[in-house]
């Protein structure tokens, strides 16, 4: 029987590590833009010059790509293929999933290479994978100790959303 | 599988519209994106075929408001309803916290309903995932056809249990928002209970 994911929990401290990292994959690789994304679809954290990118779509997008491919993959035998490249006029897109369960997006233009991003990304996805089992320990360990800030809400709460 | 950010202070939550092809799921997606405030939405992404027949999923990204200083956000994903398209459901139920069944009232399509309900079940049950425990809404769609089946006949073959049910014509937006609501009141419950 497989096993749900757990619920994540980002917490402002992992939050930055996670972002330190990026930050510094885009400067190293002289990547456009670097996106952490997660397999159902979330954007975890964004670095580089995104601007004009619909930031919510590109992570939905990417998610279902990654899976569509996981898809395929499986159809072979093969149990994923981790890393995906989409070459385009001026700009080109990497895609490496990371720990199974997080996906690294680089967007990179002529000013870098594929060798240059694939060799800063190895690098900087190890680092996020072991960042992403602290977090998902850590998620576990929120999640069976309560002191969610939803433990607290109550109905009146959850009705006013719906309020008209 | 929802996703609570505190760095950006966020709750995210995915919901998924569920049933047979051309029940109408896209059109309850395409209303709700049509009646909500530009501020609260982001695009709405149809992977569809040239004859607008939804291929993969439709997807679009919803804000609720804020619950105790967390900004509230609901992903909404559509599946391909034809059979074939079996594969791609799959995926795009990984990591749900809601689903809404979408059927089709139509009296020659209540086989059809009857086969997707039953793959739901299945192919939750694929990612570990129980539909009697997870927040869940039916909707019977397209009520205002001649060739309707009568309500108390689509309650006995698609909800036993009486889980939250709504009549709908998704195509004018009756029941649209009700069916959303009453799912996405369904997840945060859960996440409450989740929490506790």
């Amino acid at each position: 029987m497989p096993i749900v994911d757990t619920q994540l929990v980002l917490y402002d401290e992992d939050y930055r590590k996670v972002l330190g990292v990026c930050e510094r994959l885009a400067r190293d690789a002289h990547a456009k833009g670097v996106f952490v994304v997660d397999k159902n679809g979330q954007l975890l954290a964004e670095a580089g010059d995104v601007r004009g990118i619909d930031t919510t779509s590109l992570a939905s997008l990417t998610a279902g790509s990654i899976a569509a491919t996981g898809g395929l993959a499986k159809i072979i035998g093969e149990e994923e293929f981790p890393i995906h490249f989409h070459q385009g006029v001026r700009d080109n897109l990497h895609m490496t999933v990371v720990g199974g369960r997080i996906i690294l997006v680089v967007i990179f233009d002529e000013r870098s290479s594929l060798g240059l991003v694939r060799l800063r990304v190895k690098k900087a996805g190890a680092e996020l994978a072991r960042l992403f089992e602290e977090i998902r320990k850590k998620s576990e360990r929120a999640r069976a100790g309560g002191g969610s800030p939803f433990a607290e809400i109550t109905d009146d709460d959850i009705d006013k959303l719906f309020a008209d | 599988m929802s996703f609570i950010n505190y760095a950006s202070r966020e709750i995210n939550c995915k919901i998924v519209y569920y049933g047979p092809g051309l029940c109408g799921k896209t059109t309850n997606l395409q209303y709700i994106y049509q009646k909500t405030n530009p501020d609260l939405k982001g695009k709405m992404i149809s992977l569809a075929t040239e004859t607008e027949r939804t291929l993969f999923f439709d997807f679009l990204p919803l804000a609720l408001g804020q619950i105790r200083g967390f900004k509230t956000r609901f992903h909404l994903y559509t599946v391909p309803g034809q059979v074939f398209y079996d594969a791609s459901r799959k995926l795009i139920l990984k990591g749900v916290d809601g689903v809404v069944f979408v059927a089709d009232s139509q009296v020659e399509r209540m086989e059809a309903n009857i086969e997707s309900l039953d793959n739901l079940r299945v192919n939750l049950a694929e990612q570990g995932y129980d539909l009697d425990k997870l927040p869940y809404v039916v909707q019977y769609n397209k009520r205002d056809l001649p060739n309707a089946a009568p309500l108390a006949e689509m309650q006995r073959l698609l909800n036993p249990a009486r889980v939250p049910e709504f009549e709908a014509c998704a195509n004018v937006g009756k029941g649209v928002f009700e069916t959303l609501k009453m799912c996405a009141k369904g997840v945060l419950s859960d996440l409450r209970k989740m929490a506790r």
